[in-house]
């Protein structure tokens, strides 16, 4: 009751302007000093990674949080844009930059292709269509040696070069990573301030009092698609030339699993949310190395009590999603 | 008068299930028809086939002249058919000011827009005290009200009001239709409303259309279907 009072108190600080302005600063202040403050690269490692997963973790609440379709197959997209850039830039010796936008755009162009037929489907059966599709993915990423060069994966993939700086150390990747998630949020903060992002948002509450609105449900759904795969296949992009390397085993469904509770956990619609449940989960199983064998078991059991406690996420919606909750509860017992 | 809306030899089935059998009627420009029926009657069937959420299977529908059928729902609203679905489709975790705000979604003129928000307002004054409101806490009554402010923000030629009275105390009931006729009275907007509880429904309308295991088994102006005594039998309990 307490945590409850606590962050609905939390979420409802509205700044001003100047407030927000210096907030951004102290931000901008500590990410540009971090990587002179830590020095251990292993530090470095994990929150590159964490920066990774909060960019995927708000790609894929866009498709689930606003646009309302549960997909188990994110690593699809994420997969796809690795692998698209991967190739373009090894064998057809494009920069980064062109390699991303050109993968980013076929795997939108992807994503529209498969929510066409899934558009009926909803709830479970999107998530299992959706799953199924992440297998197809990395089965043919095993089996097209030709293409990918099967379970060996693609290796020495060359760093990126951005206006004149080639990006190779750990601290630039980190400089790097830490203006592609400010690009992200920001976008996700206008997305979700704008009448698309609320005319989403009421497509996934109730298409039908949405179609007599005149919004075009099908427009919407399938936005939600293109978009959120659009931004997972930029983040694969960062992800190959991060890791100089990529293999179908980093594309595994695990990894779809591991960005719903993501969004699960942080709270689904909510940019916050999605922000503290990818560096939650990143973070974890690393501070709980100590643990050793015991691991997993904590990680588990955290991840247990947090949803018994707060079952709408970490930094929910908004205090209005509660009362839906309970309305509708009460409306089913009415019934 | 001219005819805004002609339903001909409409059917529409659910699979093998027929459950509208080649109805036909119409709705003049200006008036308020009700189409009354018992439960599985196929009146909602009839709304959602209009509004283009079903596909008949054979028949036309004609609005303002032209074939309709087969054009996709969210444009129809454009054209100017606004619906209040059944149940209301409020949504819940908005508050009433935005569940407003998003009727006007199809609408850019600005000025018109505010128009017609102060008429909302004014038409539901109990609406305007609660405009900060979670829509999801309102009453029965006031939610109903809502959705017809809401489809109201659409600026329709054609308001199509699926069961306004449902679940409504008698009380509300009456506030509820006696709105009706105000919006009717005020705006001169076009009116179907679909409805069990005859006796409101025909106070209401001007004509109505007895509607009965998917076929239309009476038609005449409300004022004669009510002094009918068969009528009074089946549908108004006296």
């Amino acid at each position: 009751m307490k945590m409850k009072a606590f962050f609905s108190k939390l979420k409802d600080i509205r700044l001003n302007r100047w407030q927000r302005i210096l907030l951004i600063i102290v931000l901008a202040g500590i990410v540009i000093s971090a990587p002179y403050i830590i020095e251990d690269n292993y530090v470095l490692h994990i929150l590159i990674l964490c920066g990774i997963y909060v960019c995927l973790t708000l790609s894929l609440n866009l498709i689930i949080g606003w646009s309302g379709q549960f997909s188990l197959g994110h690593v699809c997209f994420y997969g796809m844009g690795a692998y698209i850039t991967t190739l373009l830039i090894t064998q057809q010796n494009m920069g980064f930059f062109q390699a991303t936008l050109l993968s980013t755009l076929l795997t939108s162009i992807f994503a529209m292709l498969l929510c066409l037929p899934t558009l009926k489907l909803r709830g479970d059966y999107l998530a299992v269509i959706t799953l199924g599709f992440g297998e197809v993915f990395r089965l043919f990423l095993t089996n097209a040696v030709d293409l990918t060069k099967g379970p060996a994966g693609i290796p020495n993939i060359p760093d990126p070069v951005l206006f004149g700086f080639e990006i190779s150390s750990k601290q630039a990747y980190f400089y790097f990573i830490a203006i592609v998630v400010a690009v992200f949020l920001f976008f996700m903060k206008r997305f979700n301030n704008s009448g698309f992002g609320m005319a989403m948002m009421v497509v996934n509450e109730d298409d039908i009092a949405a179609t007599a609105l005149g919004i075009n449900v099908v427009k919407y759904k399938l936005w939600g698609f293109v978009i959120g795969g659009g931004m997972a296949a930029m983040i694969g992009s960062f992800y190959a030339v991060y890791m100089g390397m990529i293999s179908p085993t980093s594309f595994a469904y695990a990894e779809s699993i591991k960005m719903v509770s993501m969004v699960v956990l942080g709270g689904m619609g909510s940019i916050p949310g999605s922000v503290l449940g990818a560096v939650l989960l990143t973070a974890l199983p690393e501070v709980l190395r100590s643990f050793s064998e015991y691991r997993m078991v904590v990680y588990g059991a955290l991840m247990v009590i947090m949803m018994i406690f707060r079952p709408e996420g970490i930094w929910a919606r908004s205090n209005r999603m509660l009362n839906e909750y309970k309305i509708r509860a009460f409306e089913s017992v009415k019934k | 008068m001219s005819g805004i809306l002609e339903v001909k030899n409409l059917s529409v089935s659910y699979g093998i299930v027929p459950a509208l059998k080649e109805i036909s009627f119409h709705v003049d420009e200006g008036e308020t028809v009700a189409l009354i029926g018992p439960n599985g009657a196929g009146k909602t069937t009839t709304m959602h086939t209009i509004s283009g959420l079903l596909k008949p299977v054979g028949g036309e529908i004609l609005y303002c002249g032209k074939n309709i059928v087969g054009t996709e729902a969210h444009r129809l609203v454009t054209d100017g058919i606004s619906q209040v679905p059944e149940g209301r489709g409020i949504f819940p975790t908005l508050t009433v000011a935005e569940n407003i705000d998003i009727g006007a979604f199809i609408r850019n003129d600005k000025e018109g827009i505010k128009k017609d928000k102060e008429w909302v307002y004014s038409l539901f004054p109990r609406l305007k005290e609660r405009m900060k409101q979670i829509s999801g806490t309102l009453s029965g009554g006031e939610l109903q009200m809502l959705a017809m402010a809401r489809a109201l923000m659409a600026n329709p030629k054609l308001l199509l009001l699926d069961e306004p009275s449902m679940g409504l105390a008698p009380v509300i009931v009456e506030d509820v239709f006696h709105i009706i006729r105000q919006i009717n009275k005020e705006q001169h907007t076009t009116i179907l409303l679909v409805e069990q509880n005859a006796q409101m429904a025909l106070t209401a309308a001007k004509r109505a259309y007895i509607i009965e295991v998917g076929q239309i088994v009476r038609e005449g102006l409300a004022k004669d279907l009510m002094r009918d005594d068969e009528i009074r039998k089946s549908y108004l309990g006296l």
